[in-house]
């Protein structure tokens, strides 16, 4: 922008008036937009909940404190009752969230830092680099990835690192596609022609400018990534092959949960609710993200 | 169009063998043996004769070609599990009960999907767009498992309507269907809403309102054929995921499907199963594509593959 102009249009309006960031905007959007709030909002209660769980809990998750309460209904006292073990339901759901949301996290990250890199690969080089990268993509959507992960569960024996892997592996083509589109509309660019120009390498236009203005798409795919992964968590456990038995998951417990849901409802409504909460407060929250930091996807 | 098939084609059995030798590579790196099960336990002596007897002792290599020079002919071999079938016969047992709940439920809840999603297109921000966006938000993240069980919940443990699980009568068929119908009517509704929405704002909408055509006929006519497309494509791959079964919809609901054969299969070691389980779906999966590709280049003649390149 030239000074001149700048000039006319601080002349044009008056200075009260500033100039925004397209942050600003985008924080705007988002606010209007209730159910990514109250998704974000609800989001946030979890993740405090499952940071500071020992603070409010009164034992520890696996602690069968309560035996002679054995499958108690939820009173004052146990809110959420006691489980076929006797250990506080409340308890086991709260540290629930923390297995379900580091999962979430910890494969969501896995994702981005497989995906960006791919991604910024395929779309900046194009030709054989994206055919072979668009082929592997190919590969993990014909393949029920359900049945992959039940596979590399048995052959690793399952377990919170290995769930990690498992989401991350199905969750970069997510984040990969997003960013090769990115990168394949800024690559030809002035500004990246001028740094090719004044004889920057790839590896650092990539790293420099591309991947930079890749920032709202990767972020998306991120948070996108999160859902998912925690649904597979819960899938996997939910079949006896995620997480192991003392640590609490609400994949597992909702499957100890069926065998008593006739007689003790609770067993089965308060890990099939949290899940359903859980996953549903992410997904809008990405969702109203999406749609602020970039309009034109709106609704797809 | 013709080259563009068989080009297609042609990937398509190289994802196949792709996909092949990772399965068999992974489900034999995979610790254990058919014969390990603690449920029937057999003598060091009787395994190496069973394995001997099933090729197991013989280099992978050798067992995947052998294998494979049997898929070619549509022999899948014999599963472990019931040496008195084939894997062939056990599949066709088990699958019925999955195409019909599924099929069922996909047939069921792709119509009331494109009406509801019509709706809200037309009545953009009133109640019905809400409901709309809420059901299709809720159908597409909580997982199946967790829609059967608060099926359960509601229908067979509060209301006491309907039976829980089972199989045989029609009536236990009902909570299984609306399972699986919540995928597609969720799917449908998203696609139907936005595509809609995109063809109600195109100039010819205008066009042939100037004209003074009846908002039904535009509706029905112009708009909803113009907005097809996507519903098109969407379906056989949505169709094959779910007439094959969930391993969570017929876990919850006691379905003789084939669903609790993936698990069996991999949790067995029972490779035969488990190979042909995998390879079919894959396949299953990888046509769908081609053929919704097809029918989108055929609908929509603006397409065309030939020159796609660049």
């Amino acid at each position: 922008m030239s000074t001149e102009l700048n000039l006319e249009t601080e002349l044009a309006v008056p200075p009260a008036a500033r100039q925004r960031s397209p942050l600003y905007f985008a924080w705007r959007r988002f606010l209007a937009n209730k159910a990514a709030v109250v998704g974000g909002a609800v989001l946030l209660v979890l993740i405090l909940a499952a940071i500071f769980a020992p603070l409010f809990t009164k034992t520890a998750p696996d602690a069968q404190a309560f035996l002679t309460q054995s499958l108690a209904f939820p009173s004052a006292e146990f809110w959420f009752g006691v489980d076929d073990l006797g250990r506080d339901f409340f308890t086991r759901i709260v540290y629930g969230a923390r297995v379900s949301l580091t999962i979430g996290f910890a494969a969501a990250a896995f994702s981005v830092l497989i995906g960006i890199p791919l991604g910024a690969l395929a779309g900046y080089f194009g030709g054989k680099t994206d055919w072979i990268i668009m082929r592997i993509i190919e590969l993990f959507s014909v393949v029920p990835s359900l049945l992959a992960a039940m596979l590399l569960g048995a052959l690793t024996g399952g377990g919170f690192v290995t769930i990690i892997v498992i989401a991350a592996l199905f969750g970069w083509v997510n984040v990969c596609l997003l960013v090769r589109a990115q990168v394949k509309s800024f690559r030809e660019k002035e500004f990246v022609r001028a740094a090719q120009a004044l004889g920057a390498s790839p590896w650092y236009i990539i790293r420099r400018h591309l991947v930079p203005n890749s920032i709202s798409p990767i972020i998306v795919g991120f948070v996108l990534a999160i859902p998912l992964a925690m649904m597979l968590e819960a899938s996997l456990s939910f079949l006896g092959i995620g997480v192991a038995p003392p640590t609490a998951s609400w994949g597992q417990m909702i499957n100890v949960g069926m065998n008593f849901m006739f007689f003790y409802w609770h067993m089965a409504v308060f890990p099939t609710a949290a899940l359903a909460i859980t996953v549903l407060a992410t997904t809008l929250f990405g969702d109203g993200l999406r749609d602020a930091l970039d309009p034109t996807l709106k609704g797809r | 169009m013709i080259l563009y098939i068989i080009r297609r084609l042609l990937s398509i059995a190289v994802t196949f063998f792709v996909v092949s030798i990772i399965v068999f590579l992974m489900m034999h790196a995979v610790p254990g043996g058919p014969f390990d099960g603690n449920d029937m336990p057999v003598s060091e002596a009787v395994r190496a004769k069973l394995m001997a007897k099933l090729g197991l002792d013989q280099p992978l290599w050798v067992q995947y070609l052998k294998y494979m020079s049997g898929v070619l002919v549509l022999d899948f071999g014999v599963p472990y599990q019931a040496p008195g079938e084939t894997v062939l016969s056990l599949l066709a047992n088990a699958w019925p009960p999955s195409l019909l709940l599924g099929g069922l439920g996909v047939l069921i809840g792709a119509p009331l999907g494109i009406l509801l999603g019509m709706a809200a297109a037309l009545r953009r921000n009133t109640w019905i767009d809400y409901l709309a966006s809420g059901v299709a938000t809720l159908g597409l993240t909580v997982p199946v498992f967790v829609i059967s069980m608060l099926l359960i919940l509601v229908f067979a443990v509060g209301l006491n309507w309907l039976p829980a699980s089972g199989w045989g009568k029609p009536e236990r068929w009902i909570l299984p269907i609306a399972t699986y119908a919540a995928i597609p009517l969720a799917t449908y509704a998203r696609y139907t809403r936005s595509a809609m929405l995109d063809t109600l704002n195109r100039p010819f909408v205008t066009a042939l309102r100037a004209k003074g055509l009846s908002e039904r006929r535009i509706i029905f006519q112009h708009v909803l054929r113009n907005s097809a497309i996507p519903m098109v494509t969407v379906f056989l791959p949505m169709f094959i995921g779910t007439a094959t079964g969930s391993i969570f919809v017929e876990a919850m609901f006691r379905v003789p499907g084939l669903g609790s054969y993936f698990v069996s299969s991999i949790e067995n070691r029972d490779y035969p199963l488990e190979m042909a389980l995998i390879l079919m779906v894959t396949v299953a999966f990888c046509l769908a594509y081609l053929l919704s590709d097809i029918a989108y280049a055929w609908l929509n003649p603006r397409i065309r593959f030939g020159e796609q390149k660049r």
